[in-house]
């Protein structure tokens, strides 16, 4: 339409609006990026970097398995390296319960066509002698990965940029109105533009454009716990993850020990600040060290967590709006979004150019929440239970 | 009775602790050494049969009236040396003692947390044999060693003439003093060095002394470059034109202090940047109230030396002892502020005469390491810094290229970023921001949390 400044407005530079960015500016549209900070500075950079593919949503495999084959074409997409390492998975239980529900996760990726192997016993030991004595049983998907967040998003941008996104950093975005078919995009101290579609991908700040439009969902910010070893010798080479969420770790080849795990910590996305409690330092190193004994002497030299939109049922928000044309939400991962992005980039770009994806992305609409909310297993193993913010 | 914390048993948190002792208050006393004193006044190794006079020199009896006053208060503080506080959460401290975890609930904390050395990198810093300033000084006080036989004492830091006349007069063979200040830079700090004519004395008393020992002495040379094989062979100097090596076996690197601020940052203190020290310092009013319940003293505030250290920590706990309805006499208050300001005056005025390199922090060739802990050199910032969307930021630059990410978290390597930094985005030193401080304030051993904490 004349007079407009391009054909998509998105908000928010994490990975989602960047591998956006990167589809819409590869089928010829007109993108402008805002990001209030810079690239992937916010959940997107500092997340733990996990590509999982083992222990997934089923009905977001189709998803989880389109951005799995884009991540392994990270470097052909963008022309650059970010540390993508095909280290596989290994999911661990501690008893025969925990055994049960790995069971179940690994008939559910396997229905999806995902190979994962059943290990216990002394094959365990064997394949894994680092793995604790707690440690009963184990699935492995050699297919997982891990990536570093801190390159990948600022890469993934700056491919968009040689497309012809125009990706503008520091550039806070005050208001989004409906004007005609279209959008205004009001901007703090840069003047105001218009655009045909708007992707909403503002991450845990993303309530302030919904709610513009009449809709909602019961959003929270919460964020990891992580901390990270200085180096020792290289032998982790899977990302190792318990069942209970106790443990979630893996080793980089320069030799750094990366650690995440439950109960997730509060954030202030108002404060754009998310400490790291102590306390819950103390009890993952403690978990770390009873399942990786041979790391018990190294040292945790730095602490970080993140700002990362959260749902009850634990399941994002993806797809158009469902009071607006034109505009499209893809925010609250949950803590998983990592994986997910350049498929959710890839899905919403077909959205927007095509109206329509052979990814199904419907269990993920913004509309969900209007008859109550589900509360997932989920969310109950993944927060302290008084301090969960139910909404 | 009001729970305080102190943190640090140098000058500033001995003095502290004597004065609330005097009010009937046991602090708890965290250090991290073994034994109590600090950096600068601190305790031999036992058994160590050091000449403390030649070592102290003209501070000898400061020395022996500080321990004795930690030695009168002793059974009336909770002292709990080799104490590393890694985090501070609310009002709880947590500490990590003999390799076992703790937590010290407080009232009030009074962080004395001391200064670390600041150093410019250059080619060749990472070799065996080159050592801070502080820890040649510290080597030789702790362990009655030398860092070599043949020794330089380089940078930009009255310490260093302090520091090589330490090694002159306990025997070893100091090779040369280089200082990268002009002359001219020390005479024209002259007004502000006035306000301690004694320490201004004692300086210029150890430039005589050294240059009587015929020990050269060179001021407004920068090193090029610390040489050698498989460790230091000598250092390579640059005084305008002129270029020379001076043969060597170890190199003490000092360009001044700065603050221990990360327990600081983590208890909500605020920054400022301080143009002349060229550093973000917390902020604290006259008395050292840095926030609620929170008090700063000594050289982990602001640099100034260990007397005003022993001052700051004395007009700190006053502070406290008032916060909490105890109201200090005005004229002690009145008294102690001014002792403190004299002194921090003359601080600033050595951080001109003993000026921050920062164009030779700025110019670090490409090829040479800046971040010892990560191994990232000076190259490798300004690359990441050059690309599109490239970072303009210190933390986000560490982000981008770990620089600052390892063991020390950028204690040793961020200042010299700033600068990289600064020069590489066309942007004030002041505009690139700091590193912002992480737990844990120095490494802890994983099986910390094997034990609950108690």
């Amino acid at each position: 339409m004349i007079g407009r400044s391009a054909d998509v407005a998105i908000v928010g530079g994490g990975l989602m609006g960047v591998w956006t960015a990167f589809f819409l500016a590869r089928s010829g549209r007109r993108v402008v990026l805002f990001e209030k900070g810079p690239v992937g500075a916010q959940s997107s950079g500092v997340n733990f970097g996990n590509l999982r593919l083992q222990g997934r949503f089923g009905g977001q495999y189709p998803l989880s398995l389109r951005s799995h084959a884009l991540w392994e074409d990270f470097e052909a997409l963008t022309g650059e390296t970010c540390e993508f390492e095909a280290t596989g998975h290994l999911y661990v239980a501690a008893n025969a319960d925990e055994a049960a529900r790995l069971e179940g996760y690994a008939r559910q990726a396997e229905a999806h066509g995902i190979a994962i192997e059943r290990v216990g016993g002394n094959e365990l030991r064997r394949r894994w002698p680092w793995l604790g004595e707690g440690v009963h049983a184990a699935t492995y998907s050699a297919r997982d990965a891990t990536a570093n967040p801190r390159l990948a998003t600022p890469a993934a941008a700056r491919a968009a940029a040689r497309l012809g996104a125009e990706i503008r950093e520091g550039v806070r975005v005050t208001d989004v109105r409906r004007e005609g078919d279209g959008f205004t995009v009001e901007l703090e101290g840069a003047g105001t533009l218009s655009f045909g579609a708007v992707v909403n991908a503002a991450g845990a700040w993303a309530l302030s454009i919904a709610e513009r439009f009449g809709e909602s969902a019961p959003l929270f910010p919460a964020g990891p716990p992580h901390f990270v070893t200085e180096p020792v010798p290289y032998r982790i080479v899977p990302s190792v993850q318990a069942v209970d969420g106790s443990v979630i770790a893996r080793q980089i080849p320069r030799g750094n020990v990366i650690m995440a795990g439950y109960p997730r910590t509060a954030s202030d996305p108002v404060l754009n600040r998310a400490p790291v409690p102590p306390a819950k330092t103390l009890a993952g190193m403690g978990h770390l060290a009873r399942t990786l004994p041979a790391l018990r002497h190294a040292h945790v030299i730095r602490v970080w967590s993140g700002i990362e939109g959260y749902l009850p049922d634990m399941l994002p928000v993806i797809g158009p709006s469902v009071t607006t044309p034109g505009l499209f939400h893809a925010f609250g991962f949950c803590g998983h979004g990592f994986q997910l992005g350049p498929g959710v980039g890839a899905a919403l770009a077909e959205l927007i150019v095509d109206g329509t994806s052979p990814t199904p992305l419907t269990p993920f609409s913004i509309g969900r929440f209007g008859e109550g909310v589900a509360v997932s297993d989920k969310f109950l193993k993944e927060f302290d239970q008084p301090a969960a913010v139910t909404s | 009775m009001t729970r305080v914390a102190i943190v640090g048993a140098g000058p500033a948190g001995i003095r502290a602790a004597a004065a609330l002792v005097e009010a009937g208050i046991r602090p708890v006393l965290l250090d991290e050494a073994a034994r109590p004193g600090g950096q600068g006044y601190r305790t031999p190794s036992p058994g160590l049969d050091l000449d403390m006079a030649a070592l102290m020199g003209s501070e000898a009896a400061h020395h022996a009236r500080l321990h004795g006053l930690f030695a009168a208060i002793h059974d009336r503080v909770d002292y709990r040396p080799e104490t590393l506080v890694w985090a501070v959460d609310g009002r709880t401290l947590h500490v990590a003692t003999q390799g076992r975890a703790g937590m010290v609930a407080f009232d009030a904390l009074l962080l004395a947390t001391g200064a670390t050395d600041r150093v410019v990198p250059c080619p060749g810093w990472t070799k065996p044999g080159v050592f801070t300033l502080g820890g040649a000084q510290a080597i030789l006080k702790d362990q009655g060693c030398f860092i070599g036989r043949r020794v330089a004492f380089v940078g930009s830091s009255p310490l260093l003439l302090l520091a090589a006349l330490q090694y002159q007069s306990l025997g070893a063979h100091v090779a040369a003093v280089v200082d990268t200040t002009p002359f001219g830079a020390k005479l024209a700090a002259l007004p502000d060095l006035a306000a301690s004519p004694r320490t201004l004395r004692r300086g210029i008393a150890y430039r005589t002394k050294l240059r009587a020992a015929g020990i050269p002495v060179h001021d407004g040379a920068a090193p090029v470059a610390i040489e050698g094989r498989d460790g230091v062979e000598g250092v390579r100097l640059r005084h305008g034109a002129r270029e020379w090596t001076i043969a060597c076996d170890a190199v003490a690197l000092g360009h001044g202090l700065k603050p221990e601020t990360q327990l600081a940052d983590l208890a909500g203190a605020q920054f400022a940047y301080d143009p002349v020290f060229r550093q973000w310092l917390p902020e604290t009013d006259a008395d050292g109230r840095a926030g609620p319940s929170l008090y700063l003293a000594g050289d982990g505030a602001a640099i100034g030396g260990a007397y005003a250290a022993e001052a700051s920590g004395t007009l700190a706990a006053a502070a406290l002892l008032a916060d909490h309805g105890r109201p200090q006499p005005k004229a002690t208050l009145r008294r102690l502020r001014q002792e403190v300001a004299r002194l921090r005056r003359f601080q600033r005025g050595l951080a001109r005469a003993f000026a921050w390199p920062a164009g030779q922090a700025a110019a670090l060739p490409d090829d040479a390491t800046l971040c010892r802990c990560e191994g990232i050199t000076a190259g490798e910032v300004r690359r990441a810094m050059a690309q599109p969307l490239g970072p303009r930021e210190v933390n986000r630059v560490k982000a981008i290229t770990r620089v600052g990410m390892g063991r020390c978290q950028g204690r040793i390597c961020g200042p010299a970023l700033a600068d990289i930094v600064a020069a590489a985005a066309g942007l004030d030193h002041a505009a690139v921001g700091r590193l912002r401080g992480q737990a844990p304030v120095k490494p802890i051993p994983l099986v910390l949390g094997a034990e609950p904490a108690g």
